[in-house]
């Protein structure tokens, strides 16, 4: 079987204002909804106490509040939790209180209500911890662009390092304006996956890059344009069948994951998804702006090789 | 061309058997079992113990799985996690306090894989269920707890040559010792600066201001982490908790992971508290009732700590510590003879059993006070009057308010004492039905994905996607193979990037398979297009995967906790998808294709 039998080379990089100005568009918005809105952290960065509990019966979400209420937490969020079983109880750091305390305070609490409450997981992450593990987030975000970046400035060169971190970066502003628009919770986890889209979806750029190289070797004659026309053309289907094979995988994850995996997965699919886009038609554009040449790619030992073949 | 020499099949092969025999344990899994070891280091494992726990456990008609010794102790095999509990609760009440009773997972497979060290993967508490602290240790307190040491020292060194002061204190970690005479603080200074190497003197209008230097100050901090968490283990021990983590991260904070733990709250308590003993003379000059309620009101008479007993009644307590908890060899609840009321039995050692001796001696007639500290707060308990010379080192504490306070003493004085208080900074428990439902979660997100991946592979890549298939089968058999050897902590996280790592890796062989179709379509023979469709995919798959490994070793770096997780088996990952995806399948496909003489067509769909 075969989708993409395509003949004649898309000339992708005259569509560039195009898909630069639906790239600012998707962007901006991110942006904004970032800004206003701002991400709905999790107690990883903010600090703070979950409890999850479980109930045999359907949870009596009033009588669960009652019992929090009892202990003097008027702050908790008392809500279901991927089933109706299931009820999750947020509090948030309280003064004078240690957390540790706090947990116990509540278990009991709910415990005196109906005993046959069952725990499931207590997170409880001090004001200092939260603000460490956000610090290191963001200090691996900038790691990972950094790194990512110097090597693509090492293997290819600086314009092809600096376009392939704008489309990425740009990626993840989406996955994080997507987190901010509907308020899904943000927490250690989604990090993870948003900095392993981030290098996933840098290979799709390299990809390109590598066929854009080799292009510049063999097509002597071709404009620049045609070259990275070409060369997506050329990658397109192992872009589109990877990201697929990928994706499968994600569902799987969204579908039978559970309520830990389903943040997890839904980072994923947002970054796969705008990953073959931003990778191939945000990264090639800019690369162009950029003012990217044969000679840029081709070292100088490779130049005088060339300059000696010819008669 | 596209044949391998013969070593590199048989790499191929050897790797794969590995990878086959690492990841077996883990098919037959593990199962919940009670270990039990002697609570002592020096009492020796009997024998006769495996007929004992045989005996005590059939009785109560528990059926075992298996039973078995090792250097460790004794451990029990059962079906189920219900079992086990009544198991250990039936232990604990046959075997009494020389034995530690402990909750364990112990793994099912054959003695022949156990004794080459293929174990199933260390699974971490978001999958088995435990509880995870993280410690912060108060350093301050620590500092302020060495300088107060130094106030006794300089108050004794001072008047052992005989140099007159008029005063000495502690300030934050700074010690000030005031002077009426310029004379007597110059002898003092060199003095102090000879005894005290640690400190650094500042003359300051007739007083000494004596503050630790930087290196003492970072000895009594690793000194104080240290101590906490050797008091840590004691006290885990004690919890009966099998293969806890009490690890050092960074400077002054401790992890502690307790698998399988169910009573977080008991736990919490135990490992927060931070009492250790203090016995101290009863000023009994100054104990009149109008210095009595004198110090009541805050004028304390000098050298002298003021109290209220448990009863209620005032009393003057001598700062001097005759002896603190550190002489304990061992503590255990009980009960007076004659009122019945509860008791700790404290049995000191040879040296603290010497001091008692002495104190006790001297001080015929008089009371001594046996004080509690916990979290910075002393409270008397007791303040018996010395009837005569105690030797033996064998000590009753009345005064107890319950059994349960007897035995919670009882407890912390056996473990030892925190050099220094610490708090519980970050927790995450994980309830048992959880960590269970977390692994079956994990698992069918793999395996469902795996599977619509092989389905995709082959009806678009016909037998190239099925090599592709197989050889991503074999990259999941040596990432289990791998992380079982390396006994990495295996995750929620860890499980979903296993998937996804899964998810990423057919990238290569899609690369792959992509080139070779684009050979064949320029017009290649199928072998040179095999050929050349793995050679240039190469370069491309090892630029790609460089990338995400840059990320996934940021991630191991700055993640915490879960995170880690993840970016361990991501990276791990990723070599392993290099290896099978490049060798591995080349080797299938050079089996398959390259002792062909002729080929009408490849398989590629």
């Amino acid at each position: 079987m075969e989708i993409f039998k395509i003949k004649k080379d898309i000339p992708f990089m005259s569509y560039g204002r195009l898909t630069t100005a639906i790239s600012l568009i998707t962007f901006l918005f991110a942006v904004f909804f970032l800004a206003t809105k701002g991400l709905n952290l999790g107690v990883d960065f903010t600090g703070g106490t979950v409890v999850e509990v479980s109930y045999p019966q359907s949870a009596d979400l009033v009588k669960v509040r009652r019992a929090v209420d009892s202990i003097g937490l008027n702050e908790a969020t008392v809500q279901n939790f991927g089933s109706s079983h299931d009820v999750m109880i947020r509090l948030p750091l309280k003064k004078g209180v240690t957390s540790a305390q706090l947990s116990e305070q509540v278990l009991s609490a709910l415990k005196k209500e109906d005993s046959a409450v069952e725990m499931r997981r207590v997170e409880t992450v001090g004001a200092q911890v939260g603000q460490e593990l956000y610090e290191n987030g963001a200090l691996a975000l900038l790691l990972v662009s950094i790194g990512i970046m110097a090597y693509l400035a090492l293997r290819f060169e600086w314009r092809f390092a600096v376009a392939a971190i704008i489309a990425n970066m740009h990626d993840v502003i989406i996955i994080l304006g997507f987190f901010a628009f509907f308020q899904w919770e943000f927490n250690l986890t989604v990090l993870a996956a948003i900095l392993a889209v981030l290098g996933y979806s840098v290979n799709e750029s390299v990809v390109v890059f590598d066929r854009v190289r080799e292009n510049f070797r063999k097509m002597r004659k071709a404009t620049v344009v045609t070259v990275i026309d070409n060369a997506i053309t050329r990658t397109m289907s192992r872009t589109v069948i990877t990201h697929f094979c990928t994706q499968l995988m994600v569902l799987s994850m969204l579908l039978f994951g559970g309520e830990t995996l389903h943040n997890f997965s839904l980072a994923l699919t947002i970054g796969i998804l705008f990953g073959i886009y931003s990778s191939v038609l945000v990264a090639c554009p800019i690369a162009l702006y950029l003012g990217v040449s044969r000679e840029n790619l081709i070292t100088g030992a490779e130049k005088k090789e060339t300059v000696d073949e010819m008669p | 061309m596209n044949r391998y020499p013969l070593w590199k099949y048989i790499l191929v092969l050897t790797v794969l058997l590995l990878g086959l025999v690492y990841s077996m344990p883990n098919i037959f899994g593990e199962s919940p079992a009670v270990q039990i070891t002697t609570a002592k280091a020096t009492t020796k494992l009997d024998p006769a113990l495996l007929g004992k726990v045989e005996g005590a456990l059939n009785q109560e008609n528990i059926k075992i799985d298996a039973i078995f010794m090792d250097s460790t102790g004794v451990k029990v095999r059962f079906a189920d996690a219900d079992t086990q509990i009544k198991a250990k609760d039936i232990l604990k009440n046959n075997l009494g306090k020389d034995y530690v009773i402990a909750l364990n997972l112990i793994s099912r497979s054959p003695s022949w894989l156990s004794n080459i060290h293929a174990r199933p993967m260390y699974l971490g508490l978001d999958l088995r269920g435990g509880v995870h602290f993280l410690l912060q240790v108060d350093m301050k307190a620590a500092l302020d707890k060495a300088a107060d040491r130094y106030v006794g020292d300089f108050r004794a060194s001072l008047r052992k040559e005989r140099i007159s002061y008029s005063g000495v204190a502690r300030d934050d970690q700074s010690i000030q010792i005031k002077f009426t005479d310029a004379k007597e603080l110059a002898k003092a200074q060199k003095i102090i600066s000879n005894e005290f190497p640690d400190l650094t003197l500042k003359e300051i209008n007739n007083s000494l201001i004596a503050t630790l230097n930087l290196q003492a100050q970072k000895r009594i901090q690793e000194f104080a982490l240290k101590q906490n968490i050797q008091t840590l283990h004691n006290r885990i021990n004690e919890l009966g908790v099998a293969e806890p983590i009490i690890q050092q991260q960074g400077l002054d904070r401790v992890v502690v992971q307790l698998p399988g733990v169910q009573d977080t709250a008991k736990a919490k308590e135990i490992l927060g508290r931070t009492a250790t003993l203090e016995i101290r003379l009863v000023d009994e000059e100054k104990s009149d009732p109008t210095t009595l309620d004198q110090a009541s009101k805050g004028q304390t008479p000098f050298g002298d700590e003021f109290f209220m007993d448990r009863n209620g009644q005032p009393i003057l307590v001598k700062k001097k510590v005759e002896l603190t908890g550190e002489y304990i060899t061992d503590a255990g609840p009980g009960a007076d003879q004659q009122s019945g009321r509860s008791t700790v039995n404290v049995t000191l050692d040879g040296r603290g059993a010497r001091i008692f001796r002495q104190v006790t001696k001297e001080n015929v007639g008089k009371r001594m006070a046996i004080l509690l500290i916990e979290k910075g707060q002393a409270e008397v308990i007791t303040a018996p009057v010395i009837n005569e010379e105690i030797g033996g080192g064998r000590v009753q504490i009345s005064g107890m308010n319950n059994a349960q306070e007897a035995t919670d003493i009882s407890l912390l004085l056996r473990a030892g004492a925190l050099a220094a208080p610490m708090d519980i900074i970050e927790e995450r428990t994980v309830g048992p039905s959880m960590g269970e439902e977390n692994i079956k979660r994990g698992m069918h997100s793999t395996l469902w994905g795996f599977a619509a991946i092989a389905v995709f592979m082959i009806i678009y890549y016909v037998m190239f996607g099925g090599i592709s298939v197989v050889a991503l089968g074999i990259n999941l058999l040596l990432l289990l193979a791998i992380l079982s050897m390396l006994q990495a902590t295996l995750t929620l996280p860890g499980l979903a990037a296993i998937a996804l790592t899964l998810g990423m890796a057919i990238d290569a062989n899609v690369l792959i398979n992509e080139r070779i179709r684009e050979e064949l379509r320029s017009g290649n023979s199928a072998q040179a297009s095999i050929h050349a469709g793995y050679d240039r995919a190469f370069d491309t798959i090892l630029d790609s995967n460089v990338t995400t490994m840059i990320a996934g070793l940021a991630l191991f770096m700055f993640g915490s906790g879960p995170v880690k997780g993840f970016a361990v088996v991501h990276v791990l990952g990723i070599l392993t998808s290099m290896f099978s995806a490049v060798v591995v399948s080349r080797a299938i496909v050079n089996l398959v294709y390259g002792y062909r003489r002729k080929i009408n067509k490849l398989a590629i769909g």
